[in-house]
């Protein structure tokens, strides 16, 4: 560990290494294509990107008409705004007949900072979750995001990928890490309590872990990169072994991974549970690791919520 | 270009099956139906070309009902043409059909693409249309909107799109019959000057009366000249079209058709 990238970098790298070995991949923004790093692509693949300008309604459904053609469309935008404002657009044209349109949405979480909760994607991962035929991914480092790209391009169907603005830690190693969608992965065995984290909560697990195994707490780290389908069996398997489970994310809890892991233990395996997130509340101008003190989702408080559990 | 003749007997064909599907139905939108016929009728028997036998084949022109609640009209061409059994259009809305409420590419051979929720069909039309430039074909997509449902403000993003990638081998419709489910088009938000909006976003446009074969067949034609932009072909219409009760009656929107107003409408039909 130790090397910083943002998500959104990492996915606009393996945007053009998956484009230039297929030419099907066709990229579409909505005047943000700076921001989401798709920009890489169409300097790369100019005749193979489309701006259509800030219209995301238009955007999910003409890439939803590329993808018709044989294309593997990519559109990107803010995660707020495609899970937001395109719900419809990705429910009913998209995610219904079972279109090959990747959607990825750009600056989740509240570690936007400073433009607020407007901007802000706290509610993605559950919105997109809610959706038949969807397939969510919020992988948590860049050498996990290249991965899922190439996932993505490989799977046929519709998926929802979450893209984080901030540099955050490498995890993974580049070299041995295998990815494939609806897998989780034990990152760190334990045998004291289970910390089921996304995206760059992993990291935050991480931090958490050492801070226990100090105080003489074995910690589990399970990655969980695909909100959906969630990979009931990793879960399941590692909570049976430490009867405990914390569920981390950037970002609301109901209808997030939260309760998905809730749902999933309450059949397989209850235990006792507690989650970071954002508790029914919406975010707010700051900077980013301000707003992960504020709002209760650091090492700390993970620490604080095994203790809780003891 | 076909018999006007011929067409237009296909033409009335396509109304009685409509009245006939959505009353067997107990729902459905006949208003609408009715007052796109003809031009589904056009697009089907004349002006596209495709072929039943392969729904997907990847050369064909596609069509695009914006307006996905026309269904049964589609439907019913989709039928005579030979894409299923005339018979399926018994089973229009029920249980497990394949002729779902709203069009479904998932289940119906011939349907290119899934509509229903207003405002979509032309940004969708516009997607096809890059993917059709980039693999170099030569087809054309064919986009049919309603009135009413060029409120929806994604319908001028797509039209924005459209014309800034110069999409010529986009041909969209209005089927302007004045009604929607609340009212008048100039009641319920005076949408007006429709010709005028799509100039103004930078498309090619024409006027035509909807019901006049001839006049569709040849607007398409000049459209298909068109080059560098794409063409939006404004129908005057009348809703419910065909049927004495139900023409110009926002009413018939969205209401299905009772047993003996069923056979008072075939009727009609058949003395037509």
């Amino acid at each position: 560990m130790g090397e910083l990238i943002a998500t959104r970098d990492a996915f606009g790298s393996a945007l053009i290494a998956c484009g230039g070995e297929n030419k099907d991949i066709v990229v579409l923004d909505a005047d943000l294509a700076k921001a989401t790093m798709s920009v890489r692509f169409k300097e790369a693949y100019p005749e193979r990107f489309f701006d259509v300008g800030i219209a995301e309604g238009d955007l999910i459904d003409t890439a939803a008409g590329l993808s018709m053609t044989g294309r593997i469309p990519f559109a990107c935008t803010f995660a707020v705004f495609a899970a937001g404002r395109a719900f419809e657009q990705i429910r009913n044209s998209v995610a219904y007949p079972r279109l090959n349109v990747k959607i990825c949405g750009s600056h989740g979480g509240v570690q936007v900072g400073k433009d607020g909760a407007t901007h802000q994607a706290i509610e993605d991962l559950a919105i997109m979750s809610a959706i038949p035929n969807m397939v969510v991914l919020n992988p948590g480092d860049a050498v996990e995001m290249e991965a899922a790209v190439k996932a993505m391009v490989e799977y046929d169907g519709p998926v929802y990928v979450r893209l984080g603005r901030n540099p955050v830690p490498v995890v993974f190693d580049r070299e041995t890490y295998q990815f494939e969608i609806g897998r989780g992965t034990v990152v760190r065995e334990g045998g004291d309590v289970t910390l089921i984290a996304t995206g760059c909560l992993l990291d935050v697990a991480v931090k958490a872990a050492d801070i226990l195994l100090q105080e003489g707490i074995s910690a589990e780290i399970i990655n969980i990169a695909t909100i959906k389908p969630l990979d009931r069996e990793i879960i399941t398997k590692s909570v049976k072994k430490t009867g405990k489970a914390v569920v981390m994310e950037e970002g609301i809890i109901v209808g997030g991974l939260g309760s998905a892991v809730a749902a999933a233990l309450s059949e397989t395996c209850p235990v006792p549970m507690a989650f970071i997130g954002m508790d029914d509340t919406f975010g707010q101008s700051g900077d980013a690791a301000d707003l992960m003190k504020y709002y209760h989702m650091t090492a700390g408080d993970t620490v604080m919520k095994v203790k809780g559990l003891l | 270009m076909g018999n006007i003749g011929e067409l237009q007997t296909k033409a009335k064909e396509i109304r009685k099956l409509v009245i006939r599907s959505i009353g067997q139905a107990r729902s459905g939108h006949p208003g609408g139906s009715l007052s796109c016929a003809d031009l589904i009728v056009a697009l089907y028997f004349d002006i596209m070309d495709i072929d039943p036998g392969n729904p997907r084949w990847e050369d064909r022109d596609r069509f695009v009902l914006s307006k996905g609640h026309a269904c049964p009209a589609l439907y019913a061409a989709l039928a005579l043409k030979g894409y299923f059994p005339v018979e399926e259009l018994d089973h229009l809305r029920e249980l497990g059909s394949m002729l779902q409420g709203h069009p479904y590419s998932g289940k119906t051979p011939g349907v290119d693409v899934s509509t229903g929720s207003l405002g979509q069909g032309l940004s969708i039309a516009n997607g096809i249309a890059l993917g059709g430039r980039l693999d170099h074909k030569d087809y054309y997509v064919y986009c049919l909107l309603g009135d009413g449902e060029i409120e929806e403000g994604q319908v001028w993003e797509a039209a924005m799109t459209g014309a800034h990638y110069g999409l010529d081998h986009v041909i969209g419709f209005v089927d302007y019959n004045h009604l929607q489910i609340d009212g008048t088009i100039e009641e319920v938000i005076g949408n007006g000057r429709i010709e005028e909006k799509f100039q103004a976003f930078g498309w090619r446009t024409m006027t035509i009366d909807g019901h006049d074969m001839e006049e569709i067949l040849n607007a398409v034609a000049k459209a298909k000249k068109t080059q560098g932009l794409p063409t939006c072909i404004i129908m005057n219409t009348v809703k419910g079209k065909g049927v004495s009760f139900m023409e110009n009656q926002a009413g018939w929107h969205g209401t299905a058709p009772t047993k003996e107003q069923v056979e008072l409408a075939l009727k009609e039909l058949e003395g037509n």
